[in-house]
C-alpha cells in the first residue's frame, strides 16, 4: 500500500478549502520560479525519468509528448487541459478541479513553459458548474497573487489561463474534437495527422494533457523523477495513481494509490470489498466503461497498471473501477453502454454512426434473449467492421465492451437466448 | 440525437443579451481573430438570461451577428451539445443519470420515484412548470452513484425517498444543499478514511 507521505493529493476529498491560503499550507506554489529556472530540457528530461505516462486513458508519456513540441516561432503554443471527464465510471479529475485546482495552475505554468506555451486552456466538461467555479476562483486569486500573468509567479515567464465550460458531449474527452470545440465548433475529431504538436489549437503548435496528468507535474518536479519511478511495478508502469471504484462495492470511493496495486486489494482496502464478500464478484471494468469487463478469475490476481491489464486483453484506461457482483444482469450492464455509445456518436463517420445503433439494437434483444445464437457472431463481426475503421477511437471504444461481454459470459447469453426460444415455445 | 425545438409560435421575435459586460468578459477570453470559440459560452449565458432556461432563435441568430460566423454554425453548434435547450423547460431540470454505474446502484428506482412524484416521464414537465425531467448520459460522479443533476448542481448517493424529499422541497421553494446525501464528506469512503490518516485528524474526519 502506498505511504501517506508518498500521496500527491493530499486534498483530494475536501477536508479543507481549495483556496491559496489552504493550497500553499499544501506545498503548493511553492517557489516554483527556482523550478521552472531549471530549464525547459531539465523538465522535460525529469518528466520522461518520472515514467508519467497520460492520465486521460490513453498512457501516453508525458515527457515525450511535450518533446514533441517544435521550437518556439512566429506562432504562439498553447498548453490544452482535457478536463473533459465523461468516460463512464471516472470521476477522479472532478476531485482535482473542485478541491485541489492550484496543482493544476501551477503544474499548468510549469508544463506550459516546458512546450513553450504562454497561453492554457482548461476544457472542462458543461455539467462541471460547481467545479468550475472552484477553478475559476482559484484562478482569479492566483492572477491576483502574481502567480498568473506577467512574470507568472517570478519566473520570467508570461503565461495566463482561460476557462472553458463544454456543452455535454463525451466526444470531447477526444483530444481533436475538443480542440474543435474550442474553436467554437461541433465537437467532431480530426483526421491525423497534422498531430495537436504541429496543428493543433488555432492550427498551432498545442499539447493536450489531463488534469491528472498536469497536477501531478508540480510534486514529481519537487520530489524528482526518479521518486516517482520508483513507486510502481516496473518502470512503464510508475508512480500513484487517482483510482474510482463505483458499483457493487460496500463503500464506494476515489483513492490516490500506487500504480500496479492488486485490484482485489484495491477493492477491499479502500472500498470496503464486494458487496456480499469477494466470492460474490462477478466482474469487474478496470478502467472506465471503454474498458473489457474481466471476470473474477482473473480479478484475483490481476494488478492494477497499463501493461498488466493490457495483458488481459483490458486495460488501465482511467483507472475507473465498474465491480459488478452476482446479482447483476451483465447483458444488460453491456447493453447499456452500448446505448451510450450510441448517443455520444458525433455521426461523423460511417462504421461508428450507424454501427453503435446497430449493435445496440441487437444488445438489446440479447438481454431478452430474443435472438438466435448465430446473431452472436455476426454481432461480434459487427464490432470488428467498427473496430479500427473510424477517425477517432469512440467506434473501438463501442466495440470492446461487447467483445469484452462476449469472450467472458458467452454462455450466459447462450442460455438466455434457449431460455428464450423454450418459453416462447412453452407459450 | 436530435434536440426539441421550440415551435415557431413559442419563438420570441427579438433579443438582446441583458448583459453586455459579460458578453464582453466572454469575448476577451480568446484571440480577438478566434471570436468563434465564444459561441458556446455564449449561448450558456443565453440560457441563464432566458426564462425557461432555453436558447431562442433570435438568440442564435444575435449570436451568429456578434461573432461574424454564419448563423447556421451556431444552429450547429446549438443542436450538437446536448446542454443546449432549445425550448423552454421546468424551473428545476431534474436530469437522471442512468448510465451503468449510476444503474448498478439503483437510478431506475431514482428515476420511478421522480416519476411517481412528478407525475410526468422522462422528457415531459409539470403543468405548473416546476420541474422537468431528463435522462442523461454518465455525469462524472460515479462513486458517489446514483445520482442526478438539478440546474448546476449533483445530488449524490440518493434513495427513492430521498429524491422525494428532494422534490417536495424544491416545490415548496426552499433550497437544498447539493452534493452527497447520506452524509459522506465528498467522494471519501463512507466508512470513513483509508489514507491520509493525518490529514484525516487535523480535519477531524478520523
Amino acid at each position: 500500500m502506498l505511504a501517506d507521505k508518498d500521496r500527491i493529493f493530499t486534498n483530494l476529498y475536501g477536508w479543507n478549502s481549495f483556496t491559496l491560503a489552504d493550497a500553499k499550507k499544501r506545498g503548493d506554489w511553492d517557489n516554483t520560479a527556482a523550478i521552472i529556472a531549471k530549464g525547459r530540457d531539465w523538465i522535460i528530461e525529469e518528466m520522461k525519468k518520472s515514467g508519467l505516462r497520460g492520465r486521460g486513458g490513453a498512457g501516453f508519456p508525458t515527457g515525450m509528448k511535450w518533446s514533441f513540441m517544435p521550437k518556439p516561432s512566429d506562432k504562439p503554443h498553447y498548453l490544452v487541459i482535457n478536463a473533459d471527464e465523461s468516460e463512464p465510471g471516472t470521476c477522479k479529475d472532478r476531485e482535482i478541479l473542485r478541491h485541489e485546482p492550484h496543482k493544476l495552475l501551477e503544474g499548468a505554468l510549469i508544463a506550459a513553459h516546458a512546450i513553450g506555451a504562454h497561453k492554457a486552456y482548461i476544457y472542462i466538461r458543461g455539467e462541471f458548474f460547481d467545479e468550475s467555479s472552484n477553478v475559476w476562483k482559484a484562478i482569479h486569486e492566483a492572477r491576483a497573487a502574481g502567480l498568473l500573468g506577467k512574470n507568472a509567479a517570478g519566473s520570467g515567464w508570461d503565461f495566463d489561463v482561460e476557462l472553458h465550460r463544454g456543452g455535454g458531449a463525451y466526444i470531447c474527452g477526444e483530444e481533436s474534437a475538443l480542440l474543435e470545440s474550442l474553436e467554437g465548433k461541433k465537437g467532431q475529431p480530426r483526421n491525423k495527422p497534422p498531430f495537436p504538436a504541429m496543428a493543433g489549437l488555432y492550427s498551432c503548435p498545442t499539447t493536450v494533457n489531463n488534469v491528472e496528468t498536469i497536477a501531478t507535474v508540480p510534486t514529481i518536479l519537487r520530489r524528482g523523477g526518479e521518486w516517482f519511478a520508483g513507486i510502481g511495478r516496473d518502470a512503464k508502469n510508475t508512480g500513484t495513481k487517482l483510482y474510482c471504484i463505483s458499483g457493487h462495492v460496500n463503500a464506494p470511493c476515489n483513492v490516490e494509490e500506487a500504480m500496479g496495486i492488486p485490484m482485489r486489494e484495491l477493492i477491499e482496502k479502500h472500498a470496503g470489498g464486494v458487496r456480499g464478500g469477494w466470492d460474490n464478484l462477478l466482474c469487474v471494468i478496470p478502467g472506465g466503461s471503454s474498458t473489457p469487463l474481466l471476470p473474477r478469475e482473473i480479478c484475483d490476481t490481476v494488478v492494477m497498471d497499463f501493461d498488466s491489464l493490457r495483458a488481459v486483453q483490458s486495460g488501465l484506461g482511467t483507472a475507473g473501477l465498474i465491480v459488478m457482483d452476482k446479482s447483476t444482469d451483465v447483458v444488460y450492464a453491456i447493453a447499456r453502454l452500448s446505448y451510450f455509445y450510441m448517443h455520444e456518436s458525433c455521426g461523423q463517420c460511417t462504421p461508428c454512426r450507424e454501427g453503435t445503433a446497430w449493435m445496440y439494437k441487437i444488445m438489446q434483444r440479447m438481454v431478452t434473449g430474443n435472438a438466435t445464437i448465430e446473431e452472436i457472431d455476426m454481432l461480434l463481426d459487427i464490432s470488428k467492421q467498427i473496430e479500427g475503421q473510424t477517425i477517432c477511437a469512440h467506434g473501438d471504444a463501442s466495440a470492446w465492451p461487447i467483445q469484452g461481454l462476449f469472450r467472458h459470459f458467452r454462455p450466459v447469453v447462450e442460455q438466455r437466448i434457449m431460455d428464450y426460444r423454450k418459453q416462447a415455445k412453452a407459450a | 440525437m436530435k434536440p426539441i425545438v421550440a415551435p415557431k409560435e413559442q419563438q420570441p421575435t427579438s433579443f438582446a443579451f441583458k448583459d453586455m459586460t459579460k458578453v464582453a468578459d466572454i469575448l476577451s477570453r480568446y484571440p480577438e481573430e478566434r471570436k468563434q470559440s465564444a459561441v458556446m459560452p455564449l449561448l450558456d449565458l443565453v440560457m441563464r438570461e432566458t426564462e425557461g432556461q432555453w436558447i431562442p432563435e433570435v438568440a442564435m441568430e444575435e449570436i451568429a451577428k456578434i461573432l461574424e460566423m454564419p448563423r447556421i454554425k451556431v444552429f450547429e453548434v446549438a443542436t450538437f451539445y446536448s446542454m443546449f435547450i432549445l425550448r423552454p423547460i421546468g424551473k428545476n431540470h431534474i436530469q437522471c443519470c442512468t448510465t451503468t454505474p449510476c444503474w448498478l446502484r439503483g437510478s431506475a428506482d431514482i428515476v420511478k420515484a421522480c416519476e411517481e412524484k412528478l407525475g410526468i416521464h422522462i422528457g415531459e414537465t409539470t403543468s405548473d412548470g416546476k420541474f422537468t425531467l431528463t435522462e442523461v448520459e454518465c455525469l462524472g460522479a460515479c462513486v458517489n452513484a446514483p445520482m442526478v443533476q438539478i440546474n448546476d448542481s449533483y445530488y449524490e448517493d440518493l434513495t427513492p425517498e430521498r429524491m422525494k424529499e428532494i422534490i417536495d422541497a424544491l416545490s415548496a421553494g426552499r433550497e437544498v444543499p447539493a452534493g452527497p446525501q447520506n452524509g459522506r464528506k465528498c467522494s471519501m469512503a463512507i466508512t470513513g478514511p483509508t489514507t491520509l490518516q493525518d490529514e484525516a485528524k487535523k480535519a477531524g474526519v478520523a
